[in-house]
C-alpha cells in the first residue's frame, strides 16, 4: 500500500481497541442517502518507477532551446547549492512556523529575507511573501485603499506599461471590493503625466522598468502623485534593483508600497509557478501589510529568537476584518531566494543585472544594425527591449521555435493589439554570444523570408 | 551549531562566492538619475559560509521528514520524494510560462489529467487549477457565486453564511470578495444548529461556506438538510476542502449537494508545505458554475492540449495569478495521484480515519477528555485539556510546548475557539501504530508531570534551540529587519 505503514496485525489491534469490527463502521455517521464515491475515472496505481517513466517522457517533450522571452519570467542561472539546500527535508516539509520554538530555522530565514528585500527596495519592512507578482499587485492595491485616509476614491491609475498579466490578475482579485483600475495613456511606451487629469485616484501604479523594458520617469510620477494625495505603488523586478534606483528613493518621498515577483532570485521558471510575490512598505503602514511577518525578540533565557508577529492583522485572528485572506504563502521559494541572494551576494546580483542589460543591448544593437528591425520605442531600456519587426511577430516566433527550437521573445500583439509587429526580447546572463548570434541570424532570416512573402 | 548569527553578521566587505559571479556588464547607456547610488544590504560571504549557515538553520526546524506532526486541519502527511523528483525535471523546471502550446504538450497533458482526476474525486463537473492556495480557491469560489447570482439577476444577494467554528479564511474571503458575513451557530454535538441556520438564511443569502467533516472534527450529519435549506432560499453551497482527506474515495462533496469547492493539494495530495507554502487550491464546480471558472483551463482540440482562456470561457471570473497557478505543485499532486491510483485513494480516507479513531480511543483510555465523546472521530478529533487547566493550572499551550521536547510537533491549539483549551489532532494515514502509541505515551507522561512537576510544562520547551519566545515583545518593539549595530544604537537614541 503506497505510503501507508499498517500491517494486518496493526489493523486488527487498532480495530479491537476502538471496538469496531471493520473500518467501514468508522464511517457510519455519513448518511446513507449520500451516494458512495465512484472513482472509475482515476487510473489504477503505479510504482514510483513507472510514474517517473511516464512523467519524464512528458518533461522531455517540452525541452526547448535557448530562451529569449522575459515578460515577467526570466531564465537566470541558479547556483547548484540553492535548491540542494532548499530541498532539504527540514526546509521542504515543515508547516507554517506557528510553533516558533520548533521553527527557528524557517523564521530566521524569513527575517533575513525581510532584511534583504527591504534593503533592495529601500523600504522599511517586507512581508514573508504573497503568491506571485500578480497577486502582489492586487494586495498592494487593496493595501493602498486601506492606507489612504486622505483620499476615499476607489479608482487606481495605472501609469504606463504595467505587466498586463499582473493587471488581469489584480482585476480579478480586487473587483469584489468595488475597486476600479484605470489605464493611463501611453506616450512612446511610457506614461506621460497628464496634468489635466482631474479625476481623483486613490493610488497610482508604476512599473520600473516597465513591461516594454523602458525606464519610466518614476521621480516625476511620484512627486506628481503626492500633489494629488494619491499613494504610489511601485512594481519592480528585484534583480534590477541591484543597479536601478530603488522605489524607496523615487521622487522626494519615495513610493509607499512596493510589490513584484521574486522569480529572478533563484526560482526556476517552472511554467510561471511556484514563484513568489513580495510586498514592502514604509513602517507607518506595517499594520496594513497583509501576510506573515517575522519579528526578532528574546526567549525566556534572554537569547535572541524569532517569531511570527503582528498576527492581529491576519485571518486566523481577525477573521472577517483581516487585511487579507492569505494563509499559505510561497515560503519555500522565499527560502530559495534568501539562499540565492546570500550566495550571489552584493557583487553577484549587481553583475547579474548589468550583464543581463549588456547582453540584451548587444543583441538589440546587432539586430538594429541590420536595418531590418528597429526599436519600437525610444530609449532608455533596461534588460528587455521591444523590437519592431515590420511583420507579424507571432509568426516569427512560431518559425524560430519550429526551425531552431529557439524561444524568440514575447509577441506584444498578444497583449497589445496595436503592437502586432513588435517582439519583446531579453537576454539574461545565461545567454552566450554564440546563442545570441545564432538568434540574431535566424530572426533576421525569418523576417526576410516573411518580407519576401514566403 | 547555534551561534545566534545572521548571515549579515557573517558578512565581510568584498568577500564573495567567486564561482557564482558573472562578469560585470556595462550600464553606460543608462542615464545616471535612473541608477542606484546606495548599496543594498546583501550578504558578502563565501559559498561554503552560506551553505553552512543555511544547513545549520535547517537543523532548527521540525519537519515531516523528521517529526510526527499531528497538526489538525493541516493534513501533514508524508510528501513522497518521487513526486518531488518528477516535478524537478529540466523539461518542467525550465519551461517559460509563455511558451507556445506546441512545445508544451507534456506539461499540458499532466494538468489535463489532474483536472480529470480531481473532477472525479470531488464528484463535480469541471475543475480549474488556477488558484494558488486554498484561500485563493475560496476567493475564486465566492467570485463565481457572485457572478452566478449576477447572471440570474440576483445581484442583491450580499451575504455569506459561515459557522462560528469556521476556518478564519472563510470570513476573511467573504469580506475580500465584497460580501457581508453572517454567522450560524454550532450545536452541542458539533453539528450546525439547524434551527439557528433557518433564522439566518434568507433572500439576502448568496451562499454558505462549510467544511465537512466540520472544523469540530465530526461529520456534519445534516448536510442534506442544510443543502436543501440553502438551495431553497436561492443560495449556493461552498465546500472548504481543508478536510477532504477524511472522505477521499468514500463520498464526494458533489453528492452532498455542494456547488463549488476548493482542494488544498498541499494537504490531501501530499505536496510539501515548504515552511509556509507553496500550496495549490484548485476549484471544482457543478454545471451551473462552469461558465465562470477561473482561467486558464486545459482543454483538448484537434488531438492537441490547449489553454482555454477568455475566448472559450467568456464569462470567467478571470485569471488568479500572472501565469498558470503553481504548476510545479500541480505536477507533484498528479505524481502522487498516479502512484496512489483509485484503490490507494480510497485507502487514504480509511487509514486516516482508522488512525484518528484509534488515537482518540487510546487517549480517552489514558484519561484525556474528548470534546465530542459520543461522536466518531473523522480524520481528526478534538480533545479538551480544560480539566488539566482547572486542576493543575496547566494550559493547552503548555502541553503543546512540552510536546516538542518529545520530538513531536504540537497539534493545532485553541482552534476551534468554542472548545476551551483544545487540541485538534490529525495523525494522517501515513503514520504507524508505533508512532501513535508514542504520542499517547508522551501525552500521559505530560499529564503525570502536570501533577508532580508542573514546571516541566510551564517552562517548556527545554530541549529546543530556544526557550519560549516573547511574542508580546516581538509585537511591541518591532524588529523586522537586521541593522548594523552602529545604526541600531543610533535608532534607539
Amino acid at each position: 500500500m503506497p505510503f501507508i505503514p499498517h500491517t494486518r496485525d496493526d489493523v486488527s489491534a487498532m480495530l479491537q481497541s476502538i471496538g469496531v469490527s471493520n473500518v467501514e463502521e468508522l464511517f457510519s455517521e455519513i448518511p446513507s442517502s449520500i451516494d458512495r464515491a465512484d472513482l472509475s475515472a482515476v487510473p489504477r496505481g503505479v510504482t514510483e518507477m513507472e510514474m517517473l517513466r511516464v512523467l519524464s517522457e512528458r518533461a522531455k517533450k517540452d525541452e526547448v532551446g535557448p530562451c529569449f522571452i522575459g515578460a515577467g519570467s526570466y531564465d537566470h542561472h541558479i547556483p547548484a547549492a540553492v535548491w540542494d539546500l532548499a530541498s532539504r527535508g527540514e526546509f521542504l516539509t515543515p508547516y507554517t512556523p506557528y510553533q516558533a520554538e520548533a521553527s527557528q530555522g524557517t523564521l530566521q530565514v524569513l527575517y533575513e529575507f525581510q532584511t534583504m528585500m527591504s534593503s533592495l527596495t529601500a523600504m522599511d519592512v517586507a512581508n514573508a511573501s504573497v503568491y506571485d507578482g500578480g497577486s502582489g499587485l492586487a494586495e498592494a492595491i487593496l493595501m493602498a485603499v486601506r492606507c489612504n485616509r486622505r483620499n476615499q476614491s476607489k479608482k487606481i491609475l495605472i501609469c504606463g506599461a504595467v505587466n498586463p498579466f499582473y493587471i488581469q490578475a489584480a482585476n480579478t482579485l480586487v473587483r469584489g471590493q468595488g475597486i476600479e483600475l484605470v489605464q493611463g495613456d501611453l506616450s512612446n511606451g511610457t506614461y506621460a503625466i497628464d496634468l489635466s487629469e482631474g479625476e481623483e485616484v486613490c493610488a497610482v501604479v508604476v512599473q520600473q522598468p516597465n513591461f516594454f523594458g523602458l525606464l519610466e520617469d518614476v521621480d516625476e510620477i511620484c512627486d506628481w502623485a503626492r500633489t494629488k494625495n494619491a499613494m504610489v505603488v511601485a512594481v519592480v523586478n528585484p534583480m534590477t534593483l541591484a543597479v536601478l534606483k530603488p522605489p524607496g528613493e523615487w521622487g522626494a518621498e519615495g513610493a509607499d508600497i512596493c510589490s513584484g515577483d521574486g522569480q529572478p532570485l533563484g526560482v526556476p521558471m517552472s511554467s510561471g509557478g511556484p514563484s513568489f510575490g513580495f510586498l514592502c512598505t514604509k513602517l507607518q503602514h506595517v499594520r496594513q501589510l497583509p501576510g506573515r511577518i517575522v519579528g526578532r525578540t528574546t526567549d525566556r533565557a534572554g537569547s535572541l529568537g524569532y517569531t511570527l508577529t503582528l498576527q492581529a492583522r491576519e485571518q486566523h485572528i481577525r477573521r472577517a476584518k483581516a487585511t487579507s485572506n492569505i494563509c499559505t504563502n510561497q515560503g519555500l521559494l522565499v527560502t530559495a531566494a534568501t539562499i540565492y541572494m546570500s550566495i550571489v551576494g552584493l557583487r553577484g546580483l549587481g553583475n547579474v543585472a548589468s550583464t543581463c542589460h549588456s547582453n540584451t543591448k548587444y543583441l538589440v544593437d546587432k539586430l538594429c544594425k541590420s536595418g531590418l528591425v528597429k526599436k519600437t520605442f525610444v530609449e532608455p531600456f533596461f534588460h528587455e527591449c521591444a523590437l519592431d519587426l515590420s511583420c507579424d511577430a507571432q509568426i516569427v516566433c512560431d518559425m524560430l521555435l519550429r526551425q531552431e527550437k529557439i524561444l524568440a521573445g514575447y509577441a506584444l500583439g498578444r497583449s497589445f493589439p496595436e503592437f502586432q509587429s513588435s517582439l519583446l526580447i531579453c537576454a539574461t546572463e545565461r545567454r552566450t554570444q554564440a546563442e545570441m548570434d545564432r538568434f540574431s541570424e535566424t530572426l533576421l532570416n525569418a523576417c526576410m523570408s516573411l518580407a519576401r512573402g514566403q | 551549531m547555534d551561534n545566534n548569527q545572521t548571515i549579515f553578521d557573517i558578512s565581510r566587505p568584498n568577500r564573495f562566492a567567486g564561482a557564482q559571479i558573472p562578469e560585470m556588464g556595462s550600464l553606460s547607456d543608462i542615464p545616471l538619475h535612473f541608477l542606484r547610488d546606495s548599496s543594498p544590504c546583501l550578504p558578502e560571504v563565501s559559498e561554503i559560509q552560506a551553505i553552512r549557515h543555511y544547513t545549520n538553520l535547517s537543523h532548527q526546524n521540525f519537519a515531516i521528514d523528521r517529526n510526527f506532526y499531528p497538526l489538525g486541519s493541516c493534513t501533514m502527511k508524508y510528501n513522497p520524494r518521487g513526486a518531488h523528483r518528477a516535478a524537478n525535471q529540466p523539461g518542467f523546471l525550465n519551461r517559460h510560462p509563455l511558451t507556445s502550446v506546441e512545445t508544451s504538450q507534456g506539461v499540458l497533458q499532466c494538468l489535463f489529467e489532474l483536472q480529470e482526476i480531481l473532477t472525479n474525486v470531488t464528484g463535480m463537473d469541471a475543475v480549474s487549477l488556477a488558484p494558488m492556495a486554498g484561500a485563493q480557491g475560496e476567493l475564486a469560489g465566492l467570485l463565481m457565486i457572485r457572478a452566478y447570482h449576477e447572471s440570474q439577476g440576483e445581484a442583491h444577494r450580499d451575504e455569506i453564511i459561515v459557522p462560528t467554528a469556521a476556518h478564519g479564511t472563510n470570513p476573511a474571503t467573504a469580506t475580500m470578495s465584497g460580501y457581508k458575513v453572517a454567522e450560524t451557530k454550532v450545536g452541542a454535538d458539533g453539528d450546525v444548529d439547524l434551527e439557528h441556520l433557518k433564522q439566518v438564511v434568507g433572500p439576502q443569502t448568496a451562499g454558505i461556506m462549510l467544511t465537512n467533516p466540520s472544523t469540530c472534527a465530526v461529520f456534519e450529519r445534516q448536510i442534506v438538510e442544510i443543502s436543501k435549506l440553502v438551495h431553497d432560499a436561492g443560495g449556493l453551497l461552498y465546500y472548504d476542502g481543508a478536510n477532504l482527506n477524511a472522505i477521499l474515495g468514500k463520498v464526494c462533496p458533489g453528492d452532498m449537494g455542494f456547488d463549488v469547492l476548493h482542494l488544498n493539494l498541499h494537504k490531501t495530495f501530499a505536496t510539501p508545505h515548504g515552511g509556509g507554502g507553496p500550496g495549490a487550491g484548485p476549484v471544482a464546480v457543478n454545471g451551473r458554475l462552469v461558465p465562470f471558472l477561473p482561467i486558464p483551463i486545459v482543454g483538448q482540440r484537434n488531438n492537441q492540449f490547449e489553454w482555454f482562456g477568455s475566448d472559450e470561457i467568456p464569462n470567467s471570473i478571470g485569471t488568479m495569478s500572472a501565469f498558470m497557478g503553481n504548476t510545479g505543485i500541480l505536477i507533484r499532486a498528479l505524481s502522487y495521484a498516479l502512484m496512489l491510483g483509485r484503490e490507494g485513494m480510497i485507502r487514504v480516507a480509511e487509514y486516516a480515519t482508522l488512525n484518528a479513531n484509534y488515537l482518540a480511543k487510546e487517549l480517552e483510555k489514558a484519561g484525556f477528555k474528548l470534546a465530542y465523546p459520543d461522536r466518531k472521530a473523522t480524520h481528526e478529533f478534538l480533545i479538551t485539556l480544560s480539566d488539566e487547566t482547572a486542576k493543575f493550572g496547566i494550559r493547552a499551550m503548555d502541553f503543546a510546548k512540552r510536546l516538542l521536547d518529545f520530538d513531536i510537533h504540537a497539534p493545532t491549539t485553541y482552534f476551534p475557539l468554542l472548545v476551551p483549551e483544545c487540541f485538534l489532532i490529525e495523525p494522517t494515514e501515513t503514520e504507524s501504530k508505533e508512532q501513535l502509541d508514542a504520542f499517547v505515551h508522551a501525552m500521559s507522561t505530560m499529564r503525570m508531570e502536570a501533577q508532580t512537576n508542573p514546571r516541566q510544562l510551564l517552562d517548556a520547551p527545554h530541549h529546543q534551540y530556544r526557550k519560549r519566545l516573547d511574542e508580546v515583545k516581538a509585537a511591541r518593539e518591532l524588529d523586522l529587519t537586521w541593522q548594523p549595530k552602529s545604526k541600531k544604537t543610533a535608532q534607539t537614541k
